[in-house]
C-alpha cells in the first residue's frame, strides 16, 4: 500500500495514496459538512456526483477551491477545511439551494430528519438574499400506492437515481430536463405507477428532502381503531423490533420486542400478534414446496423448476413480474408473510372470535414500502375487503407513538397474544438477508433427512456481501443456496438460472440492500451502515434467544394445521397461502 | 406497466432496429442513435423512445434524461417550415427577444410548438456562429439576418 502525507487543519496525517480528501479528514475526526455525498461501507453504495458543493475546501496552491468527496489527496497537500472564503461558499452555496426549495418545513413530512434542513441550521442560514424575486421550479405532486413524489423539494443530489439505477437496476427513475427544471423522475414524467419501480422504497430510504416520502397511513388506521364495529389486529414484521428504538434515541441494534407490543396494546389494537408466526408458516409451505421440486428435480423432471426462488419479498416480486416475467413459474408461489398472515387472521381467527371478516381490520407494521403495495394488490381480497387493510412502515409507527403520548423508552415489556403471536427463532431471522433461506435449510433438513439437525447456526448463509452461495449437507446431498440482497445483485443470480446455468438449488432474494432490516420504511440511516450491521446483530440476538428455533416445532402452527389447513400445500393451504405472479413487462405493440 | 401506448408500426420498428445495429446496440452510442432516429421520424415520441431503450436494453428513464438534457433533440413533430431564432449573446443583446415574441404572437405558439396546421414550429438556439448578422432567424435551411420584429410578418409570408 502506497501511503503519502498530508495536512490537514494543521494536523499532519498518512493516507493511503487515493483517499478522498472528505476521507482523510474523517478519519482525522474533522467534519467535512456534505450533502449529496452518501455511502453505506461494506455495501458498496456510494454516490458522490460533486454535485452540491457543500463540502468544499481551500487546498493550498489551488485556485478553485476543491470538492472535498471527489478530490484525492496529493503527496503534501496543504488543505484547510473551514476558512472564511470556505465559510462563505458554503454558505452561498446553500443559500442557491435554498433559493429553489419550498419553506414549508413546519408541515413537511421530513421535517426533523431532513439532511438539508440539519444542514441549513449547521451553516447558520437565517435568510435567503433574493427569494422575494426568484421564481421557484414547480412540479406536480405524484402519489403511487406506496411512494410520494414531490419534486419542488428535489435538490439533485442524485441519491435516488444511484439507488435505481445503479444499486437496483430497475431504472424507474432517471434526471431529466437541465438547469433549474433539472429534477428526478420516471421517463415522460409519468406518475410512478406506470414505471417499473418496484415500490423497494430506497430512493426514500436515502432522500435527503421531503422529495421522496411514503404515503401515510396512520391516520386510517386510528379511524379503525375508535370505530367500535371493528375488531383490529396488528401483525408486526420481525425488523422493526431491532430498529423501532432509533426513532426514541435508543442505541442501533436495541431489541424493543416486548416495548412495541405494550406500545401497540396502549395505541388501542385489540389483538397484538406477530408477523413472524406468519413466517413460520411460509417456511412449512414454502420449504414444502421446495422439497415437491427438489424430489422431483432429483428423479429428472427437467420441470421440476429447480432452482426455487422465495418470494417473501414484495418488491423482488414486481421485480421479477417487471424484468424477467418468462420467469414466473420459478419463485415459490407461497404468499409473503404479511399476506398469508392476514389471510389466516380473516379466515381462522375470525371464525375462533366468531367475527365477520368484514368486521375485523388487519393492520401490519412493516419496515418496507413495498408493502403497502403488496396489501393492495386485488388478488389478495376477499370480494374487496382485503386480508390486510393497512400496511404501516417503521417511521408512521414511530410518528404514532409519539402523537399518543407514550413514552417508549420507559414502556415495561409485555408479550405478543395468542394464537398468532407465537414465533421461532427461524422466523424472526427473516429480517436479515439469508435468513429466509437460513429458516428454511433448519426445517427442511430436518424434513428431508428425518434426522434431528445438530446445529441451528449456518452462519455460511450470513453476511453483508452482495451474493453468497454456499453449500449445505443435507446427509450425503450437497444442497447448493444462492443468495442476493439488492435487486442489482438478484438480477446476477436471475440471468444464469434465465441462461439455464444456475448450479443453485434455492435461491433467496430479498430486494434492499441488509435484507428487511434496511427497508425502505425503516428508521433512516443517513448513510451510516453501521446501524444496517447493528440491526442484523440484533435480529440474531433475538434468535439465539427464543425457546423454539425451527419453523415446524412452534406449537400454533401444529395447531392451525390441525385444526384448520390440514397439512402443508394442502388444498386449503393453497388456497389460503399461495397465489401467482403476472406478467407486467412493457409491451410494444406492432400496429396493423 | 407503462400508461403510454407503445404502438408502432412495423416498418417504423425495423428502422430503429436497423439504426440501434447500425451501432452494435450499444447503450454509449444513444445519442447518436438519437440523432438518426430524429432524422428519420423527424422527432422523437414517446414510443419511439421504448423501442430504443428496449433495443438496447437500458432503461425509459435514461433515454428520456437524455432527450430532454439536450435541446437539439424533440419531442414534438417539427413543422414544415421550422424556424429557429438564435439566442446567443451577440443575437440576444441586438433584440432577439423582440423577434421571438414577435414570432410566438403571430404564429400563437411558444417555443418548442408546432402550429396547428403543422406549417411552422419554432425554437430557439444557441448561436449559429454567425454574430455580424445578429440578430439571425433560421427557417429550414434558410438564414435571416439583422432581423427586426416588423421583418417577422414579411419572411413569414415566403412561406404562405
Amino acid at each position: 500500500m502506497e501511503t503519502i502525507k498530508i495536512t490537514i487543519d494543521n494536523k499532519q496525517v498518512e493516507v493511503e495514496k487515493g483517499t478522498t480528501i472528505l476521507d482523510a479528514a474523517r478519519k482525522m475526526g474533522i467534519d467535512i459538512p456534505t450533502l449529496c455525498h452518501m455511502r453505506l461501507d461494506d455495501l458498496n453504495i456510494e454516490n458522490k456526483p460533486g454535485g452540491c458543493r457543500i463540502c468544499v475546501v481551500e487546498v493550498q496552491g489551488r485556485k478553485n477551491l476543491s470538492p472535498a468527496c471527489i478530490t484525492k489527496c496529493d503527496n503534501g497537500a496543504v488543505i484547510r477545511t473551514h476558512t472564511p472564503r470556505v465559510m462563505n461558499a458554503r454558505r452561498t452555496v446553500m443559500e442557491f439551494i435554498l433559493s429553489d426549495h419550498p419553506k414549508d418545513c413546519l408541515i413537511c413530512p421530513k421535517s426533523g430528519t431532513c439532511d438539508l434542513q440539519d444542514m441549513a441550521h449547521r451553516l447558520g442560514i437565517r435568510e435567503i438574499p433574493g427569494q422575494e424575486i426568484a421564481a421557484m421550479s414547480t412540479y406536480r405532486k405524484d402519489t403511487s400506492p406506496s411512494i410520494i413524489r414531490e419534486l419542488d423539494k428535489c435538490i439533485m443530489c442524485r441519491r435516488c437515481e444511484m439507488m435505481c439505477n445503479d444499486i437496483q437496476t430497475v431504472g424507474a427513475i432517471g434526471a431529466f430536463n437541465r438547469g433549474f427544471m433539472a429534477a428526478v423522475g420516471p421517463a415522460y414524467e409519468q406518475n410512478l405507477e406506470y414505471s417499473p419501480c418496484t415500490y423497494c422504497g430506497q430512493c426514500v430510504a436515502v432522500c435527503p428532502t421531503g422529495a421522496l416520502t411514503e404515503v401515510d397511513h396512520t391516520r386510517d388506521v386510528l379511524r379503525a381503531i375508535v370505530d367500535p364495529a371493528k375488531t383490529v389486529v396488528v401483525q408486526t414484521a420481525p425488523a422493526v423490533r431491532a430498529a423501532l428504538g432509533e426513532e426514541f434515541g435508543m442505541k442501533p441494534g436495541t431489541l424493543v420486542t416486548g416495548k412495541l407490543v405494550t406500545a401497540l396494546k396502549e395505541l388501542g389494537f385489540d389483538y397484538v400478534f406477530d408477523t413472524d408466526f406468519a413466517a413460520d408458516l411460509t417456511i412449512m409451505e414454502e420449504g414444502t414446496e421446495f422439497l415437491n421440486r427438489l424430489k422431483k428435480f432429483l428423479n429428472g423432471d427437467k420441470n421440476a423448476n429447480i432452482p426455487i426462488l422465495t418470494s417473501c419479498c414484495p418488491g423482488w416480486v414486481n421485480f421479477f413480474e417487471h424484468n424477467y416475467p418468462d420467469l414466473k413459474d420459478v419463485p415459490s408461489t407461497a404468499k409473503s408473510p404479511q399476506q398469508m398472515f392476514g389471510a389466516i387472521a380473516k379466515s381462522y381467527f375470525a371464525e375462533k372470535i366468531n367475527i365477520n371478516r368484514k368486521d375485523m381490520v388487519v393492520v401490519s407494521i412493516m419496515p418496507c414500502l413495498a408493502k403497502k403495495y403488496e396489501s393492495q394488490r386485488p388478488e389478495f381480497a376477499v370480494d374487496g375487503n382485503p386480508d390486510v387493510d393497512y400496511s404501516i412502515s417503521t417511521r408512521e409507527l414511530a410518528n404514532f407513538i409519539r402523537q399518543a403520548n407514550i413514552d417508549f423508552v420507559n414502556l415495561p415489556e409485555s408479550d405478543f397474544d395468542r394464537p398468532l403471536g407465537e414465533s421461532t427463532g427461524a422466523a424472526v431471522i427473516f429480517g436479515n438477508t439469508g435468513g429466509v433461506i437460513e429458516a428454511a435449510v433448519r426445517t427442511a433438513y430436518v424434513l428431508y433427512t428425518g434426522k434431528k439437525l445438530n446445529r441451528l447456526d449456518f452462519t455460511e448463509l450470513r453476511g453483508m456481501e452482495g451474493v453468497r452461495q454456499a453449500t449445505i449437507d443435507f446427509d450425503g446431498f450437497p444442497l447448493n443456496i444462492g443468495i442476493a440482497h439488492g435487486l442489482g445483485n438478484a438480477r446476477k443470480l436471475l440471468d444464469e438460472v434465465k441462461a439455464g446455468r444456475s448450479k443453485f438449488h434455492a435461491i433467496e432474494v430479498m430486494a434492499c440492500p441488509g435484507g428487511c432490516i434496511g427497508g425502505g420504511g425503516q428508521p433512516l440511516h443517513h448513510g451510516d451502515s453501521s446501524i444496517l450491521k447493528a440491526r442484523a446483530a440484533a435480529i440474531y440476538e433475538e434468535d439465539r434467544n427464543k425457546p423454539i428455533r425451527l419453523s415446524h416445532e412452534n406449537p400454533y402452527i401444529i395447531q392451525l394445521y390441525n385444526e384448520f389447513l390440514g397439512e402443508p400445500n394442502s388444498e386449503k393451504a393453497h388456497h389460503l397461502l399461495h397465489t401467482h405472479y403476472f406478467d407486467k413487462k412493457a409491451k410494444i405493440i406492432v400496429k396493423q | 406497466m407503462s400508461s403510454i401506448k407503445i404502438e408502432l408500426r412495423q416498418e417504423d420498428l425495423n428502422k430503429i432496429h436497423e439504426i440501434c445495429d447500425s451501432f452494435n446496440n450499444e447503450p454509449l452510442e444513444l445519442i447518436n442513435i438519437l440523432h438518426r432516429t430524429q432524422e428519420h421520424f423527424g422527432y422523437l415520441p414517446a414510443e419511439v423512445q421504448e423501442a430504443i431503450a428496449d433495443k438496447l436494453n437500458i432503461s425509459t428513464a435514461q433515454v428520456y434524461g437524455v432527450v430532454t438534457f439536450y435541446s437539439f433533440f424533440t419531442m414534438t413533430p417539427k413543422g414544415k417550415h421550422p424556424i429557429s431564432i438564435c439566442m446567443g449573446t451577440a443575437c440576444y443583446v441586438r433584440g432577439a427577444e423582440k423577434v421571438l415574441d414577435e414570432f410566438k404572437k403571430e404564429l400563437a405558439i411558444q417555443v418548442g410548438q408546432t402550429t396547428p396546421d403543422g406549417k411552422f414550429s419554432l425554437s430557439s438556439l444557441r448561436c449559429v456562429g454567425a454574430c455580424g448578422l445578429a440578430p439571425v432567424v433560421l427557417v429550414g435551411n434558410k438564414t435571416y439576418g439583422r432581423v427586426a420584429p416588423d421583418d417577422v410578418k414579411v419572411i413569414l409570408k415566403e412561406y404562405e
